[in-house]
């Protein structure tokens, strides 16, 4: 590629934090008009930061933008999109109620010279603009019946008619099939022919060396190299992706694995994942590593019984269990600590007594009254063992840091008695100190003999945390680590569907 | 409305056109629908009973629906932005009530500033409603019912026990509902031309349009830089400039007037709405839907005074409709869906 001596669009020196944690930290970045251009980093490396500070809905707390070379400031969508940026999000952004063509043009629908709504030259027009990008869509239908893929062709006529020169996409293939995503792709190279710039976000590695021209690579909020792609090889991605130092965080304590507890055997769920195999003992903490939306959180779904499995079979303690329901799925010892405490998790406006004891109800009861002496014990003293930091356990579960959120979680299931508990991301979005009271938690809980699997997008905990590591790719198991020989980029390669003889 | 299907037919290929003609039969099957609901009764009730098919009785339906049918139209727009006004009956009561005293303690006044007065009070109260929804920033069910209360009670402190009757009011202000131009009394002109205009409005403005885009989906809205807040506010301005010319007629039709009128006028509204296919949580329907929910269920009440079916049956019926709108309408919804996402395979 020829680059042409201006930048469409420069980043300079752009930092954001968001209370104390600090996304971005200083980031470069130029975009060339007729370039693909692949931002890449591991979950939580500022990707999503810095596509909404360039789409207006963050402002950047220091740095500068550049467009054409003139200083700019994008304090709101209207005012990025007037710039000539457009954004495609990861969930499109579109009025279900109304048609394609309005979709398109909403807010800023032709007019004939009585200001009238001009449809005739309205419909005309988005099917001018699907035509050029040979992309057959009927116009009048509603867009709540179209797919993912589809309404991502929305956005990006309505990008083309808003003559954007910046079409962002984050991560716009992670809701589609192998087929949309060439279509997505003979697109956005018809869009690079054009002279837009593309700024590309990806998870994907193959993705990215089939699309793009250059690739940036965030970490930690900070931008650790710009290359083009023809330059690297994917080995050098993983590495400038992962390449940060084990902290100290992760007390692990040495312990002897008992026998097999769950035993999982060819479980699959059509389209989600496929034959998942997998058995995890007493004492043994297994981790589950991949990359957001390869499957993980889905198998622990289903061990929980909350979606069915299509085929395979799960035994408890060697034997075969049928799991209809998260109920049975308790009865059975699981217990499953949602990856979204706030959704899933904690009730926000209960106080942390009646947050833990919710799934004992019924031990704590007698004729449908709650003892509450009894209920209040049980919640001291989980509160005490897992050091909940509170004025109290009446206090309101809002009201405390996520870190201690997290733990009330925690003995919410641990009072149903467990022996294996399932951990979702466990550690997300809380603070080091307390990400490393969680590790200590975990560790003691392993010790006290539960079968733990731990799901972490947090590659450091899993590679410190779990005595095997199995990982994921688009619904398969591609891997699997001990402890011992374990390290970062055999798993990023593992995760990104790479094959061992990439590798070396 | 036919505007639309034409611009479709020549808008699209020959290829296309049958499946476009589809989609857009099916967008407007709820309106359809509700015509042949509508139909069926007529027909139903004018084979059982004769004197249901007069002329006079249609022109009478019609008088009994037009003042429903006006604050309808206001609350249609409220509920597309995904707000609901349940204070349209206080409005309608306040501004009944004043235009009707006003009358009464000063015959002479012209008949322009009295209709003025009324709309400008709903205006006013509407503003407020307005107000406390943008930018106090409170959800529109919990607003407006407070207002609804508090609307009520300055109605009846200004009231103070009073009632006005027709004997107290110049004939000429009662003549502004009944009068007829062309043989049908003024009132149901007034409201077939309030619903056109909006029905047009709504059709054929961005501004309307993008009441469908904030009902649609609130954030999309924001991020393409609609002005929501304006818009909402807007709506909640007409509906009760509205409510008070509508009020102004209601003491016009009915003359006798105390601070009770029109109570419970917003369930009844927000009923026919509904039935007429305006989805309670905003972003779809019409204009027109509205209308023929209002129409539908005040067929339904005359058809049964003719039935002799005794009125304690009225709202079990009412609301049996309701819950048939409300359930066809998830159906078709579904029922597109399904059309159309099997219809995308190709």
């Amino acid at each position: 590629m020829v680059k042409p001596p201006d930048p469409v669009i420069e980043l300079a020196g752009i930092a954001r934090s968001f209370g104390a944690v600090q996304a971005l930290r200083g980031v470069d970045l130029t975009l060339y008009s007729g370039e693909v251009h692949a931002l890449v980093g591991e979950n939580g490396a500022g990707k999503s930061t810095l596509v909404k500070i360039l789409a207006g809905i963050h402002r950047p707390d220091a740095g500068i933008i550049k467009i054409d070379g003139q200083e700019v400031e994008l304090h709101n969508p209207v005012q990025s999109r007037q710039a000539g940026i457009a954004v495609i999000h990861q969930e499109p952004t579109l009025f279900p109620d109304l048609n394609v063509a309005e979709n398109v043009f909403m807010g800023r629908h032709p007019r004939d010279r009585f200001g009238r709504v001009d449809w005739k030259r309205m419909y005309q027009e988005v099917e001018r603009l699907f035509a050029s990008l040979d992309v057959r869509l009927n116009v009048y239908t509603p867009v709540q019946g179209l797919s993912v893929a589809d309404q991502q062709l929305v956005e990006i006529a309505k990008a083309l008619s808003l003559n954007s020169r910046v079409l962002i996409m984050d991560e716009p293939t992670a809701a589609l099939s192998a087929h949309e995503v060439q279509q997505l792709f003979a697109i956005a190279r018809q869009l690079r022919e054009r002279g837009v710039a593309i700024l590309f976000v990806s998870h994907r590695l193959e993705e990215i060396f089939e699309l793009a021209d250059r690739v940036t690579v965030l970490r930690d909020g900070m931008r650790v190299a710009t290359a083009p792609v023809a330059e690297l090889t994917t080995q050098q991605i993983i590495r400038q992706m992962v390449g940060r130092e084990l902290e100290m965080l992760y007390p692990k304590s040495e312990v002897e694995a008992g026998e097999v507890v769950l035993d999982v055997r060819g479980l699959t769920r059509k389209g989600v994942f496929e034959d998942i195999s997998f058995q995890v003992r007493r004492g043994e903490i297994v981790g589950f590593a991949g990359l957001v939306g390869a499957g993980r959180t889905e198998v622990a779904r289903v061990i929980f019984g909350i979606d069915r499995a299509d085929a395979g079979e799960i035994r408890i303690n060697g034997k075969q269990v049928q799991i209809s329901s998260p109920k049975t799925a308790m009865k059975q010892g699981i217990a499953y600590v949602p990856e979204d405490r706030h959704q899933h998790g904690l009730i926000m406006d209960f106080s942390i007594v009646r947050n833990m004891t919710l799934p004992i109800l019924r031990q704590t009861s007698m004729l449908g009254l709650v003892d509450q002496r009894r209920e209040r014990e049980v919640a001291r003293n989980y509160s005490a063992r897992l050091q909940v930091r509170s004025s109290g356990i009446d206090q309101l579960v809002r009201a405390l840091s996520g870190g201690n959120q997290q733990k009330v979680v925690l003995a919410k299931w641990l009072i149903t008695n467990p022996s294996v508990l399932i951990l979702d991301e466990p550690t997300r979005g809380i603070d080091v100190g307390s990400k490393a009271e969680v590790h200590r938690i975990i560790s003691t809980l392993a010790r006290d003999g539960l079968a733990i699997i731990l799901i972490s997008s947090d590659l450091p905990e899993v590679l410190a945390m779990a005595d095997r590591v199995l990982v994921m790719h688009e619904g398969r198991i591609t891997a699997e680590f001990t402890h011992a020989d374990v390290d970062q980029e055999k798993v990023m390669f593992a995760a990104t569907g790479q094959t061992n003889d990439h590798y070396q | 409305m036919t505007t639309t299907s034409e611009h479709v037919q020549e808008a699209a290929t020959p290829s296309r056109r049958g499946a476009n003609r589809l989609v857009v039969l099916i967008s407007r099957v709820r309106e359809l629908g509700l015509l042949v609901v509508l139909l069926l009764i007529v027909i139903v009730v004018g084979v059982l009973v004769p004197q249901f098919l007069t002329v006079s009785n249609m022109v009478q339906i019609l008088l009994s629906i037009s003042i429903l049918a006006i604050v309808a139209i206001g609350e249609t727009l409220v509920i597309l932005t995904r707000n609901v006004d349940l204070s349209v009956g206080s409005i309608v009561g306040f501004a009944a009530f004043v235009a009707a005293n006003l009358f009464k303690q000063q015959p002479g006044t012209s008949l322009l500033f009295g209709i003025l007065l009324g709309c400008a009070l709903g205006l006013v109260l509407g503003v407020i409603n307005g107000l406390i929804v943008t930018w106090g920033r409170v959800p529109s069910i919990v607003a407006t019912l407070g207002t609804l209360y508090a609307y009520r009670g300055l109605d009846f402190i200004y009231a103070g026990g009073n009632q006005v009757s027709a004997s107290d009011v110049p004939d000429s202000f009662l003549s502004l509902a009944t009068a007829p131009l062309l043989g049908v009394p003024l009132l149901i002109w007034f409201a077939a031309l309030l619903a056109i205009i909006f029905g047009y409005w709504l059709h054929a403005s961005r501004t309307g349009r993008q009441l469908y885009a904030i009902g649609s989906n609130p954030d999309a809205a924001h991020l393409i830089g609609i002005r929501s807040n304006l818009l909402v506010f807007i709506t909640f301005a007409i509906s009760g400039l509205l409510c008070g010319f509508a009020g102004v007629l209601w003491g016009a039709r009915f003359a006798t007037v105390d601070a009770t009128a029109a109570t419970g006028l917003e369930l009844q509204v927000i009923a026919a709405v509904v039935v007429g296919g305006v989805n309670i949580f905003g972003g779809s329907g019409e204009i027109l839907g509205a209308i023929l929910g209002v129409l539908v269920l005040g067929t339904i009440d005359n058809s049964l005074s003719f039935l002799r079916v005794s009125q304690f049956w009225l709202q079990a019926i009412d609301g049996a409709a309701i819950l048939v709108a409300v359930a066809l309408d998830a159906f078709i919804t579904r029922w597109v869906q399904r059309l159309l996402i099997t219809g995308r395979k190709r």
